[in-house]
């Protein structure tokens, strides 16, 4: 995969654990713990997993916001990790970020014209007061906001179009990637819709790579072309969005798609549930770092570290033993509680709407 | 912001009179008779009478505030029975001595804290957060008169490059006013400093881990600008109100550090009036003092307006 825009190798960050009076370093958490993938021109990559799994910590790794302990983060061959400050000040125009909640991404003490005007200024990408002003305007409007709201400062929005916002900051310095931190999660459903087929709109017309990071697999199916399943700062699948749905291999990765809820109500399914917490990332299971929750464990799982293998096809799965395990119970079903349904209904009426008014 | 204004400047008249009667109450609690103090040794009856009529002491408190009162409103801010003079004119003479002081201290204490608070929260956890924590821990449990005692014997007696005591106004030769008034701001200000520092420390500390300052950087601005645009403006509000509440107090005047100093300022006038039962001087002076306060907090609610538009109205 030599073309690829980003491409990922055996990333690492490990946090130095202090503790005691004097401070002394008493281990590390191993949050990202020797990560691979890779994301091409105008493809989005999620990159799902529970809560701690070390997910954002790798968008903030692949961005250099945090600087990682180990490995290379190339982007456009080029290897980040290596650039001078200032060479990397000047690619950050390539490489964007969106966070998860609007209400905190945005400077309160900023207008949104102040906001926005600050990277084209940066980079040079508006010569004069004019066109900075015509940019902004222009950016207000690729959102769905209007020009006039350039005045305004964050607070006067709503939490939807805050993350407009968001993306419209991200977009101004027309970037090739944009990292979306749980982009959507701290909205409501409808708006939810609304935000991703904005995204996926976007992506359309200026050919933008996503890294979509996220918790929520019904979102995620919408917006994704490939999918990365990560736990506890490793990645245990990765396969296209279709085949993953269709066909999970590594036990994790079912689990987690057998609670995703479904919106048919009369359909049962057997749902594979995890017993108890993410183990500490500060002291990980020898071995399968699954082994102590999967349900498929054998001896070896204990021992050996499995790697993520690829089948050639472009589905990777980090379990020597998927082939054996009997074959995931068909999806599409729904024994998840009623609250869950009906929150994937919405968000699929959501969805159907925003598509019809797109077009 | 005009109703904002209007709304709190009105706010201001109940305040206002409450603590003339706050004032005027308790001083009426304080033991001793003013006018067995005026009459010196000899307390001839006679005499006593005569001051008390004359200062109005055996009218009921109510009238004797009214006349206070009526007073005040004229601008007359009654006479000082000790000195002999108008409380305005002494409030016009120590007043400007008082002020400058405290602007001085001030900007001592701006031109440390800041810089030190920021410092220490962008350099978390090395030696120059260390290092600031122990200036503030030193600057916090310095008292003020040993402070000043140090100084004078390290600058003016053993360097001799300042004045040890005295003041020069500001208007008849500033070099020698500011010689002889750094060493008291310096004094005063470092205590504040080190607050404020904590305050800034702290403040910025939690600017810094927001996501619009990752957002700052990811836009691919000079860390210098993060933090000195994005994170330092949300940062200001808690110490602008810490700012104006300590110049406030300021001057209210420094007792000790006029008194090692011997600058002619309020502090020094308060206690002397205190102490020889000198009613309408303290009366006075203290009005002035709770008045300046009252309007330093309106400046700091319009400073926060004006700084953070999410309480425009």
């Amino acid at each position: 995969m030599s073309g690829a825009l980003l491409e990922v190798r055996g990333l690492q960050k490990h946090f130095p654990v202090k503790s005691g009076a004097f401070g002394l370093v008493s281990g590390h958490v191993r949050a990202v713990d020797g990560v691979d993938f890779h994301v091409d021109a105008g493809e989005t990559l999620a990159i799902v997993g529970e809560s701690g799994c070390g997910k954002s910590t790798v968008g903030r790794l692949v961005l250099r916001l945090l600087e990682p302990t180990g490995g290379s983060v190339r982007f456009e061959g080029e290897d980040l990790l290596r650039l001078s400050d200032s060479r990397m000040r000047a690619q950050r125009r390539h490489m964007q970020v969106i966070f998860q909640d609007p209400y905190a991404s945005l400077n309160p003490r900023m207008t949104v014209g102040a906001m926005l005007g600050e990277p084209l200024m940066l980079h040079g990408l508006a010569a004069s007061e004019s066109a900075r002003r015509a940019r902004v305007g222009e950016l207000l409007e690729l959102v769905g906001l209007r020009p006039e709201h350039a005045r305004r400062y964050p607070h006067e929005f709503s939490g939807g179009q805050r993350q407009r916002l968001a993306i419209a900051r991200a977009l101004a310095v027309e970037p090739k990637l944009i990292v979306a931190d749980e982009p959507v999660s701290a909205l409501d459903v409808s708006i939810q819709a609304q935000v991703v087929n904005l995204m996926r709109s976007l992506q359309a017309r200026f050919g933008l790579a996503y890294v979509f990071i996220s918790h929520d697999l019904a979102v995620v199916k919408h917006i994704a072309d490939r999918i990365a399943v990560m736990y506890l700062g490793k990645i245990v699948e990765t396969a296209s969005t279709d085949e993953l749905f269709r066909h999970p291999r590594h036990p994790y990765t079912r689990a987690l798609l057998s609670a995703v809820p479904q919106p048919d109500p009369t359909v049962v399914r057997e749902r594979t549930l995890l017993e108890g917490d993410i183990p500490s990332a500060m002291n990980p299971p020898p071995g399968c770092r699954f082994h102590t929750r999967c349900i498929y464990t054998r001896e070896s799982c204990r021992i050996d570290v499995p790697e993520l293998i690829d089948d050639g096809a472009g589905h990777a799965t980090a379990c020597p033993w998927w082939p054996d395990l009997p074959p995931a119970p068909p999806l599409a079903e729904g024994t998840g509680n009623n609250e869950d349904r009906l929150r994937l209904a919405r968000l699929q009426a959501a969805f159907v709407t925003t598509q019809t008014e797109a077009t | 912001m005009l109703t904002f204004l209007s709304q709190r400047l009105l706010q201001i008249i109940p305040t206002l009179i409450l603590v003339s009667m706050l004032i005027f109450g308790l001083q009426q609690l304080l033991p001793g008779d003013p006018a067995l103090i005026m009459a010196g040794e000899e307390r001839d009856p006679k005499v006593l009478e005569e001051i008390r009529e004359q200062y109005r002491l055996n009218e009921p408190i109510p009238v004797q505030y009214f006349y206070w009162i009526k007073g005040v409103l004229s601008g007359n801010l009654g006479e000082s029975m000790r000195l002999k003079s108008s409380v305005s004119s002494l409030v016009a003479e120590k007043l400007p001595v008082t002020l400058q002081l405290a602007a001085m201290a001030l900007i001592v204490a701006l031109g440390i804290g800041i810089p030190a608070g920021i410092i220490s929260a962008v350099r978390k956890d090395t030696a120059w957060d260390y290092g600031a924590n122990i200036f503030a821990l030193w600057g916090l449990s310095t008292p003020n008169f040993w402070l000043g005692i140090l100084m004078i014997f390290l600058f003016s007696v053993t360097l001799g490059w300042l004045p040890a005591s005295g003041y020069v106004r500001l208007g008849e030769d500033w070099r020698a006013s500011l010689a002889t008034t750094v060493m008291p701001a310096f004094v005063l200000g470092n205590a504040i400093a080190a607050v404020l520092m904590r305050h800034t420390r702290s403040a910025m500390l939690q600017a810094m881990g927001a996501d619009y300052v990752r957002t700052a950087r990811a836009k691919g601005l000079y860390e210098r600008r993060v933090v000195l645009k994005h994170a330092l403006r949300n940062a200001m509000t808690p110490v602008i109100t810490l700012g104006a509440l300590e110049f406030g107090t300021l001057l209210s005047g420094a007792v000790l550090t006029e008194q090692i100093f011997t600058i002619p300022g309020f502090g020094k006038l308060i206690v002397d009036s205190v102490f020889n039962r000198d009613y309408a001087v303290v009366q006075g002076v203290v009005l002035v003092t709770a008045t300046t306060y009252i309007v330093l907090n309106l400046l700091a609610d319009v400073a926060y307006v004006l700084v953070n538009p999410r309480l425009r109205g």
